[in-house]
Order: C-alpha cells, then sequence, then structure tokens
C-alpha cells in the first residue's frame, strides 16, 4: 500500500501562525500532506487544529507562514482552491427546512464537473432520508450529511474538522470506511480528530499540535515508537527471588506486588524475560504485554501524562 | 450567476416552507390598508389651516402606491435581515462560505428574495384595494415598476446591511422592527405628511421610506417626486459596497 503515497505533495504550509487579537492560536505550524494520505491533526482542545484548518482553506487569514495548497495560496486565490477542496467544518449548519436531496443538489450544482449528486447521496446512505428536512435528521445523520456534502463536489483534497462528533460506534465505522474509500479513489484526506481510534484507524500520518506548534509527527506506529516505546510485562509467580529479571537485556524497572510482577522495559521484553523465567524454572501462564497506544503518546507529546 | 440563481431558488422554497414568516409578509400590508382606509376613506382632506392633505388627492390614491413601498420595506428590513442573522448565528453562512459563495452572491439572492415575495405581496394587496376601496389605477405602468424595482434594491441593501453587521437574528430582528415602525409611522405610509409637526417632518424626509413612497407616488399619480430617486439610488451606490465589505461569515 506504501505506493499509493505518492512522492507528490497537496499541502505544504511552513511557519503557519495566527493570532485573535493578542491571543496566540497558532505559533508557528509547518508539516506537508502528500498526495493521496489521509494526514491527521491531533490535539487537545484549543491547540489550534481548527484555526490551522481554516487558515488553509482560506476561511482564515493567517497573519505570517507559507502555505500551498494544491499549489495555490489560501491567502489571495481562495475561490479558485474552494472549487478543488471539499470541506466539512465545525460548528457549520444547514437551512432547517432544506431537504437532504436539495443540499446534495444545491452544494453540488456549485461546482459543475464533480460527481452526480445521487452518486454521492446512496453512497453515504442518505437515500433513505432524501426528503428529509435537515432540522428532523438526528445529530449523527445530520453529520453523515455534512460530510457528504464536503466531497459531493469531488475534490481533490478535503478537510474533515471532527466529523464523526455526534455519531454512534456503528455509524463511525461506516464513515470510516467511506474515508478510506475516498483515499482509496485518490482523494487527499487532512483530518482533525480528538479520538485516537479514530485516528489510529485512519490516518496514515499524524501531528500532534501542542500550543500552537507541530509537537510530533509521523505515522502511528513511529510516535509510539518515539514518545509511549516502553512496554509493560505483567505476570505472576511463586519463586521468592525475582531479581534476576532486572538483568535482563531492556528491562528498566520491576515492581513486585505480592505474586503479581510488573515489568517496564523496551525492546524484545516480553520474549527475553519469558526466557529468563523458563531458564529459572518457572512459566506462568499470564504472561501479559501491554504495548504503548498512541494515547499513551499523545499524552506523553502534550505533557498531560507521564510517559510509560 | 448560475450559483446566485441557485442560491435565491433555493431561498425561495426555504422562504415559502415558513409559513408564519409567509403569512406575516403578506398579511401586514393588508391590515394596515384595512385598517388606515376604514379611518380615513378615500376624501381628498383639507387642514383646519386651509391647506390640502394627501397632496391634493384622495386618501386612498395616497396610501395605495404607499402601501406598495410598505410592502417592500416590510419584507426587506424585518424579513431580510433576520433571515441573514440567522443564518449566520447557525453556521449555514460558514458553510456557504466554504462552498466559494460570495457576500455579493449571497446580496443578491437575498434581493432576489425580496423582490420576488414583495411582488407577490403587492399583488395581494392591490387585489384586497380594488375589491374594498376606489381608488385611481397607476399613471404610468412602466414608471411604478421602475419605482418598486429600485425602491426594492435600496432597501434590500438596507436590509442585507443590517443583516450583515448585526450578530444574531434577535437583534437583527429587534432593529429592523424599530426602523420598520419609525418609518411606518413617519415615512409617509402612516398620518398624511401634513399633519406632522416641522420636527417630525424633518425626520420623515431623513428616512429612506419617505422617498419609496415619493417614487412610488410620482409613477402612479403623477405627483413630482423631487430628488426621492437620485437618494434611492445613492443608498444603493454607498450602502451595497459597504454591505457587502461589512458582511461577516461568522
Amino acid at each position: 500500500m506504501a505506493t499509493r503515497v505518492g512522492p507528490r505533495v497537496a499541502l505544504d504550509v511552513r511557519h503557519l501562525r495566527k493570532c485573535y487579537g493578542s491571543v496566540v492560536a497558532v505559533e508557528d505550524v509547518s508539516f506537508g500532506v502528500r498526495q493521496g494520505e489521509i494526514f491527521g491533526i491531533l490535539g487537545p482542545n484549543g491547540s489550534g487544529k481548527t484555526t490551522t484548518v481554516e487558515c488553509l482553506q482560506g476561511l482564515r487569514r493567517a497573519d505570517a507562514g507559507e502555505i500551498d495548497v494544491l499549489g495555490l495560496d489560501p491567502r489571495t486565490e481562495a475561490g479558485r482552491l474552494r472549487q478543488r477542496i471539499g470541506a466539512q467544518l465545525q460548528e457549520s449548519a444547514l437551512p432547517d427546512r432544506i431537504k437532504v436531496w436539495e443540499a446534495l443538489h444545491f452544494f453540488s450544482s456549485l461546482a459543475p464537473g464533480g460527481p452526480d449528486w445521487r452518486d454521492v447521496m446512496e453512497r453515504w446512505d442518505l437515500g433513505g432520508l432524501r426528503n428529509r428536512a435537515f432540522s428532523t435528521l438526528s445529530g449523527g445523520q445530520q453529520q453523515r450529511l455534512l460530510v457528504a456534502l464536503a466531497v459531493v463536489n469531488g475534490p481533490e483534497l478535503v478537510f474533515l474538522d471532527e466529523m464523526t462528533t455526534g455519531l454512534d460506534p456503528s455509524s463511525r465505522r461506516v464513515v470510516w470506511q467511506l474515508v478510506r474509500d475516498l483515499r482509496d479513489q485518490g482523494t487527499t484526506v487532512v483530518m482533525v480528530t480528538h479520538f485516537m481510534d479514530e485516528a489510529e484507524h485512519l490516518c496514515d500520518r499524524i501531528a500532534v499540535i501542542h500550543g500552537g506548534r507541530v509537537a510530533a509527527l509521523g505515522t502511528t506506529a513511529e510516535l509510539i515508537a518515539e514518545f509511549a516505546g516502553r512496554s509493560e510485562v505483567t505476570f505472576s509467580t511463586d519463586l521468592a527471588d525475582i531479581d534476576f529479571v532486572r538483568h535482563v537485556d531492556g528491562v528498566a524497572t520491576v515492581e513486585q506486588d505480592g505474586t503479581r510482577v510488573i515489568v517496564r522495559g523496551t525492546g524484545p521484553v516480553l520474549a527475553r524475560v519469558a526466557a529468563a523465567l523458563v531458564a529459572h524454572g518457572d512459566a506462568p501462564i499470564d504472561l501479559e504485554i501491554r504495548r504503548g497506544s498512541l494515547e499513551d503518546a499523545f499524552l506523553a507529546i502534550t505533557g498531560d501524562g507521564s510517559a510509560t | 450567476m448560475r450559483t446566485t440563481a441557485e442560491l435565491t431558488r433555493l431561498e425561495l422554497k426555504l422562504f415559502i416552507r415558513d409559513p408564519m414568516t409567509v403569512l406575516f409578509s403578506l398579511a401586514l400590508p393588508v391590515i394596515v390598508l384595512l385598517i388606515l382606509g376604514g379611518v380615513f376613506g378615500n376624501e381628498p382632506g383639507e387642514l383646519d389651516t386651509g391647506g390640502p392633505v394627501y397632496r391634493g388627492v384622495g386618501a386612498m390614491d395616497y396610501y395605495v402606491p404607499a402601501y406598495v413601498a410598505l410592502v417592500v420595506v416590510s419584507v426587506c428590513l424585518i424579513s431580510v435581515p433576520a433571515h441573514l442573522a440567522g443564518n449566520r448565528e447557525r453556521g449555514v453562512l460558514r458553510r456557504y462560505h466554504a462552498s466559494s459563495i460570495t457576500a455579493w452572491q449571497v446580496a443578491m439572492a437575498e434581493l432576489g428574495v425580496a423582490i420576488v415575495i414583495s411582488a407577490v405581496s403587492v399583488v395581494v394587496l392591490l387585489v384586497t384595494a380594488t375589491i374594498v376601496y376606489d381608488f385611481v389605477g397607476p399613471w404610468s405602468i412602466p414608471i411604478v415598476l421602475l419605482g418598486f424595482v429600485t425602491s426594492t434594491l435600496a432597501f434590500s441593501t438596507l436590509g442585507v446591511l443590517l443583516g450583515a453587521v448585526l450578530p444574531t437574528a434577535r437583534s437583527a430582528q429587534a432593529l429592523g422592527m424599530l426602523l420598520w415602525f419609525v418609518m411606518l409611522f413617519l415615512g409617509g405610509a402612516g398620518p398624511p405628511p401634513e399633519v406632522l409637526t416641522d420636527a417630525m417632518r424633518a425626520i420623515s424626509t431623513a428616512t429612506p421610506m419617505w422617498h419609496a413612497v415619493r417614487v412610488m407616488q410620482h409613477g402612479w399619480l403623477e405627483l413630482d417626486p423631487d430628488g426621492s430617486w437620485l437618494i434611492l439610488l445613492a443608498i444603493v451606490a454607498i450602502g451595497a459596497p459597504l454591505a457587502v465589505r461589512a458582511f461577516r461569515w461568522e
């Protein structure tokens, strides 16, 4: 699948800065998005994620920085840019009385040359709701419609800002698959999220924004390896003396609580601890490993928790 | 152009789906017509001091074209600002903005809706007036139509300006209503201008509605419009770029 992410760049931003009055929302953000990838922007509330993507779409004017989106500058070419991108925004809505099909038809008519809106309606499972007014839809249905509107103009690049907010677990999975389908058809996706599982399941690469800066950038595996690289091995043992475990390669700490033992370390720590135990005549039946998760990495990066 | 047409069509459809707004737009001028018509009849009046009232024509002859202006003012100052501000408050404008709709296109769509709704409302008004009262027909239909379009342009400019800068639907509605009331009583469609005090008349001639009434009465009654056409056009020329500049998407 690596070939899918082409070498071409869909978006490149360097030293983006944006203030609201005296409040600095985005301090200094730089990253690049490759054509055809799903790029995640992860960060705590108020970290500048939404402001960043709004500047990239030309909805807000960046105070400083170089921005290149599909070869256009959103500050001077916003009109042309918006024809080629799709957007699902936070805190946006449709008129109460607009019907589902009318919304799809209307936004599709703004960008001639896009896909048939009826196909989009069916693909996003909105056909059954076609004559329902926006205000009568559930929160999840409204959200699904708003995401569908982001792609109804057949964009090359689509921005999704907390797209699964309000969706139930099964709808989230459906939407995730649709976003993967989009990428597989060649659309580049930039998504803002605060859900770890969503980032982990969907994103090819992730930028963690914290305090208006990019605090980390990489694939999920890279972020975990760098920021949550320690694994935690637990087991029960009747051995009285387990001091030998401390000397196993890669082990950093050993905690003992009665018969329960927690070993933390890096590298192939599970295999090495297991080998050492067997060599000392014990084979615990409940030997388990917990590897660092994206959430551990996120908490380590944003300083809201200590690295494990 | 295509976007403006699509947006106008959509906004019109949505307008028609809101029964209270439709009822309000259609019924209000008719109610005012029936009440004031019942009070004043259609006799040319005379002041105690001897001068003519109603610019020298019958009361109903005076009021019918004035009410055409009133329809335009009602739609543009009550519906348009509240609608725009409401759309901003709810994030609809944000959604439009992200789809490369421009402030000009939003303003033009509001104008389109205002023209259609006002036209329907004027027809209802004229049909009612014809059934209930005797009044003279228009002197020049082309000038009446031109006056209607010019008035709608001027007042939808003001409506969009209000909707562009007022933050919430409630504040837009409150201010729109306030302006509407002042204009209803002092703008020439309420008490005849001749009975107003000098101070009131000074305010009167400063209201945009006064000029819309003059323009309509020009086409309908062949009365002197003074500079009212130019003032309405000046409102458009100055107000429209201002409204688009001041336009806020969120």
